[in-house]
């Protein structure tokens, strides 16, 4: 309850304030990050500082680690038996691979939407309040409360306020999407990493999907991966642009696509290559 | 240039049409064949029985009087039997099938145990019998009773409950478990709130597919030493007991050529029961997956 007035009144303070206020305190901090499938290093010496509170796209071609290293962001890249991971990852001062620092913990502050829909075979209602259930929240009213505010901070609240308890599987892709990321926002997250979310989306899903990241960074701070390079230009603040597991380079959107200092940047935004 | 003389695939056109239609007879005829025998099977069944099934017939004990015999001990012992079999072999099957699963890591060690489960399905179940009388009945001196016999079954189905109960984990989506993960969920949250649910149907579908196996086999319960001749209810899970199977394996092994219409009379009554158990198999499966 009292999160929700809290938010509500960030939300009403002007966004330049929010930033400045947060501005200078990296949600992530990379260092010198490598990681292996089995023999294969999929990620190379990987530094870099993720602003809070802004859009960070990640960019570059298939099979360039972009998707390995959102998911070594929360670990779930651990779910692959095979992983070998060396250097730091900071989350907020917090060595996420430390032992003390527990996966589930860092997943309540970091949610993630991913590349396709996937509902759970539950109902509308069910979907979103799984994650609070799952940290113990029981009162029916908050609940409920919570169901309001995160299916309207994912924009789909009007469309399904009054079929609330049928079940997920008969929304739309776009919707079954935007219910994900609503499901994200009802645990109240601190970053909401995104894996390609709306590579399986239909154009006008797509615009919706890109309005909602503008809304959410005013509370969350979003990475997102797209293969999409208009999508990073339209939506992030700063990009960083992978190849073949590095980080080629990373620096204000505006500059990056307009200006990049690397000549491979610049041959793979003009669609030199990818 | 044509590569493909047209008058010769007008040729051998007719010869590939009869080809085809001949092996579709072939395999009818494989079909009928089965068909046909349990036809018979069950219409000579059915005109033998019928005549001595009756409320009777669910009334009484064993009798030396074939028209007295009745198979309500066995009926009875059958459940008894089931009600140990069914929480037993569930539990144990479905943890398994849990752990090997979700928790368990690759390695040699579990694929060992893998292999052996698949192994211990095909097991001939007069070994499980043997194993219930050495380690039920005498090691822990649980006597003839309806728990030894129940205990011994469950271990006879549990591998098929397991492997059925793998196959359905199994096939819940990988991305609905991401999904929990994701939102911090624990290992043991994830499988209660996704992954059981979403595997309930295919587990209780083999379950009750083993469970009705289970109420057909006589060998084990006859290695045991279930009794033949009960003139009596099981009052705990100590009584002695007979099931149906061997009920109806008893009255065909006598001389009287009536006891065998009571035979038949006690093997419609256990087409019956195992019928309705896969229906309710059927029903929960299609109930289910309508829900998705």
């Amino acid at each position: 309850m009292k999160t929700i007035m809290d938010e509500k009144k960030v939300q009403k303070a002007p966004r330049k304030e929010v930033e400045q206020k947060k501005d200078g305190q990296p949600v992530y901090s990379i260092e010198n990050f490598n990681l292996w499938y089995g023999k294969d290093q999929a990620l190379t010496d990987i530094s870099f500082d993720i602003p809070e509170h802004q859009v960070t796209a990640i960019i570059g071609p298939s099979g360039c680690g972009k998707s390995t290293f959102i998911k070594a962001l929360n670990r779930m890249v651990e779910m692959v038996p095979i992983v070998k991971m060396s250097g730091d990852i900071k989350y907020r001062d917090n060595n996420i691979f430390d032992n003390k620092y527990k996966v589930e913990d860092l997943r309540t502050k970091v949610g993630m939407v991913f590349q396709k829909p996937n509902p759970f075979p539950k109902s509308i209602y069910e979907n979103v309040v799984y994650g609070p259930k799952i940290h113990g929240i029981k009162n029916k009213k908050v609940l409920d409360e919570i169901v309001e505010k995160s299916l309207k901070g994912a924009a789909l609240w009007e469309e399904v306020k009054d079929r609330l308890n049928e079940n997920a599987y008969g929304l739309s892709g776009g919707q079954q999407q935007r219910l994900c990321i609503a499901r994200c926002l009802a645990i109240e997250p601190d970053v909401i990493l995104m894996d390609e979310p709306t590579s399986a989306l239909d154009p006008i899903s797509t615009l919706k999907v890109e309005e909602l990241v503008q809304e959410l960074k005013k509370e969350f701070s979003i990475i997102i991966v797209t293969h999409n390079m208009q999508q990073a230009a339209r939506i992030s603040d700063k990009t960083a642009f992978f190849l073949n597991g590095e980080v080629v380079e990373f620096s204000d959107t505006n500059k990056l696509f307009s200006n990049p200092s690397d000549k491979r940047t610049e041959d793979y935004i003009t669609g030199r290559f990818g | 240039m044509q590569l493909i003389d047209q008058a010769k695939v007008k040729k051998n056109m007719q010869s590939r049409l009869t080809k085809n239609n001949i092996l579709k007879g072939v395999f009818f005829g494989a079909t009928l064949f089965a068909l046909v025998v349990l036809v018979i099977l069950l219409y000579r069944i059915f005109t033998q029985g019928i005549g001595y099934l009756d409320l009777q017939f669910f009334q009484n004990f064993a009798s030396r009087f074939p028209e007295k015999a009745g198979i309500k001990a066995a009926f009875f012992g059958s459940l008894w039997v089931m009600a140990v079999i069914a929480p037993v072999s569930l539990i144990i099957g479905v943890g398994t099938a849990i752990y090997l699963e979700e928790y368990a890591k690759k390695n040699r060690f579990t694929t060992f145990i893998q292999l052996n489960i698949s192994n211990l399905a095909g097991v001939p179940s007069i070994v499980f019998g043997l194993l219930g009388l050495t380690v039920f009945v005498r090691m822990l001196e649980m006597g003839r009773s309806v728990l030894a016999g129940g205990l011994t079954m469950s271990l006879l189905i549990l591998p098929i409950i397991v492997v059925a109960a793998q196959e359905a984990i199994r096939s819940v989506p990988k991305e609905l478990r991401e999904a929990s993960f994701a939102m911090g969920a624990t290992k043991w949250q994830t499988i209660r709130r996704v992954v059981l649910p979403a595997s309930i149907p295919g587990i209780l579908t083999g379950g009750i597919l083993a469970l009705s196996r289970a109420i057909g086999e006589t060998a084990p319960l006859l290695m045991i030493g279930a009794l033949t001749f009960v003139a009596y209810l099981p009052e705990n899970l100590l009584s002695g007991f007979t099931v149906m199977p061997i009920q109806i394996f008893n009255w065909t092994s006598r001389p009287q050529t009536e006891f065998h219409d009571v035979a038949a009379a006690g093997i419609i009554v256990l087409l019956v029961m195992l019928l309705i158990m896969n229906s309710i198999a059927v029903l929960i499966r299609n109930k289910f997956s309508k829900r998705l």
